[in-house]
């Protein structure tokens, strides 16, 4: 099964897809992330103002079968975190890149190796058989 | 070396014997001196089967048990009555033998008895949802304690009150040695529920309180949870569940968890296990809680099923991130106090209630009367009261032993700041003509 790659993005290997919006980047988890998870039940997210590094695990994401952690892709200050997830959080499944956000991050410009959408997408082949 | 019990063949014997190059089986013994192979045990002569039937029932009649002495210990474990019905459910293989439902497909009926028992317990304690038990009410409290260092983040401290059973405070302090937290609030022996209630700050992630507590005293809770959540810590009721049937429930005071020993729910004494972990709490925090839950939902047919649910939480799917390494639960036991509630019903169990309160305090008021003894305390009690004795309470005990009734539970370790005493319980199961025998010892003893 093909995965939604937006060509615009930049990815961890981690799954988490990184977009810059201003000067601020938005972080999510990918479609593909969603697909392996399955159904998000929950989600556990940093407070507003907490500092990352890059690496650092910011957060828990359970579905029904797992639970994983949610890496920081980038390093920064927490400027937002996705507070309708609370009672929706399977917008994750359904919009991984749009009303599926996490976080929002005010970057200090440290970041993990990130690749772009193309790298992702055959890291991802890779991976799923 | 042959036997009916093993299934192998001379053919496959000497085969295996081939393959590790052994020439014979007796050599596999070599490094056994010669003299300790064959020892002699000096057994007596094989019995056929009536004889040993009669030889085990001389032993077994022999043993005091629940039905034939006049017993008054509690302290955590209770001599209540056990309906035939129970043992006659537990012994149906189709439970007795089960294990752990992973396969919805195969396991609708544990599953369905455990759902049961779920819902039989948010109905008796008014909380929102139950687990489907722990192993017994000290480590049900033990997890409550680790759900509210969870859920409350960054607080490391926990307030017990000196008045929970001094065995349940002892399990907490072992769960949460590894951990970076500090239980506190009942290193004073004269310590209450109030001075528990002061030590909750900023740094308090929960307050554990039992009521009625270990000396049976019952506690007017009202009000203490909102002052706990006020100060952001969470609040436990260990509870017993006999006392719902009369009682305020946990539920109505807002506790945020609620835990008991379920053991007076259909259980026997079984010389202290398997018990019974009752867990209950609010519905907003079941991500955090440990234990399995059973859930019900519609199968592909859309037909009623029942199934384990929430799995992520558990330590078999979690691994290290999970909040316990528990992911099992007491489910013989939780089918017993099913079918204990569903026997009794609401009726059933405000008339248990009943007779334990109303008879515990004929017994209290009897033994007041006597000289040398006292009531230690004065306020409200339910089943269980505390005795100051003339005589050290392992005497007394003695004397009613010789009398075949099974005297209280011994103070002197626990509240050695009260002298001789010890901690009496009464039950449905204790007639009046039982408190009258045990009147009348104490009276002679004293």
């Amino acid at each position: 099964m093909s995965h939604n790659v937006p060509a615009e993005l930049r990815y961890s290997k981690s799954d988490e897809w990184v977009r810059t919006e201003g000067d601020e980047l938005v972080i999510g988890v990918s479609d593909f992330a969603q697909d392996q998870l399955g159904d998000i039940v929950y989600l556990e997210l940093p407070k507003v103002g907490q500092i990352l590094a890059p690496g650092d695990s910011f957060g828990v994401i359970e579905s029904v079968k797992a639970s994983s952690d949610l890496y920081a892709p980038v390093g920064g200050e927490v400027v937002a975190v996705n507070g309708d997830l609370e009672s929706s959080q399977e917008a994750i499944n359904q919009d991984p890149y749009g009303a599926g956000w996490l976080i929002r991050v005010r970057p200090s410009g440290a970041e993990e190796e990130l690749l772009d959408a193309e790298a992702y997408a055959v890291f991802c082949a890779d991976r799923a058989h | 070396m042959n036997s009916h019990y093993i299934s192998i063949t001379e053919a496959e014997r000497a085969e295996m014997l081939a393959a590790i190059g052994v020439a014979d089986t007796a050599d596999l013994f070599v490094d056994i001196p010669a003299e300790k192979r064959f020892p002699t045990l000096d057994l007596p002569a094989p019995l056929s089967e009536p004889e040993l039937v009669r030889e085990l029932l001389a032993m077994s009649g022999q043993n005091a048990h629940a039905l034939n002495q006049s017993i008054f210990l509690g302290a955590g474990a209770y001599n209540h009555f056990v309906p035939a019905a129970v043992d006659q459910i537990l012994r149906r293989g189709e439970f007795f033998t089960a294990y752990t439902p992973y396969q919805p497909e195969i396991s609708q009926g544990t599953l369905q008895s455990i759902f049961e028992y779920q819902s039989l317990i948010c109905s008796l304690t008014g909380m929102e949802i139950a687990n489907a038990s722990h192993y017994d009410g000290a480590t049900a409290i033990a997890e409550a304690a680790i759900m509210a260092l969870n859920v409350v983040r960054g607080r490391r401290k926990i307030v017990v009150a000196r008045n929970v059973n001094p065995q349940y405070r002892a399990v907490l302090r072992t769960y949460l040695q590894a951990l970076d937290a500090t239980v506190t609030g009942d290193e004073s022996p004269d310590a209450g529920i109030d001075d528990a209630l002061a030590l909750v700050d900023d740094q308090t992630a929960l307050l554990i309180v039992q009521n009625p507590d270990f000396l049976g005293r019952l506690h007017d809770l009202r009000g203490l949870a909102a002052q706990v959540q006020a100060k952001g810590a969470l609040l436990c009721v260990h509870f017993d569940p006999i006392s719902l049937g009369l009682f305020q429930t946990p539920g109505e005071l807002g506790a945020d968890i609620a835990t008991a020993e379920g053991q007076p729910l259909g259980i026997g004494l079984n010389f202290g296990g398997p018990y019974l972990g009752i867990f209950t709490t609010k519905q907003k925090y079941v991500h955090k809680i440990a234990g399995r839950i059973v859930g019900i939902t519609k199968d592909v047919d859309g037909q009623l099923a029942y199934v384990l649910t929430l799995r992520a939480r558990e330590q078999d799917i979690r691994r290290e991130r999970a909040t316990s390494n528990i992911c099992t639960n007491q489910a013989l036991m939780a089918l017993a106090a099913t079918v204990y509630m569903s026997l009794m019903g609401k009726q059933g169990m405000r008339k248990v209630a009943e007779l334990c309160y109303h008879r515990a305090h004929y017994a209290a008021t009897e033994i007041a009367k006597l000289p040398g003894y006292r009531l230690l305390g004065d306020g409200p009690f339910f089943k269980e009261f505390a005795v100051g004795l003339p005589r050290p309470a392992a005497e007394v005990n003695a004397a009613l032993r010789a009398q075949g009734i099974v005297g209280g539970f011994d103070l002197s370790a626990d509240e050695p700041q009260f002298g001789n005493a010890m901690l009496l319980a009464v039950t449905e199961m204790n007639s009046r003509a039982d408190i009258d025998r045990l009147v009348g010892v104490l009276r002679d003893v004293g």
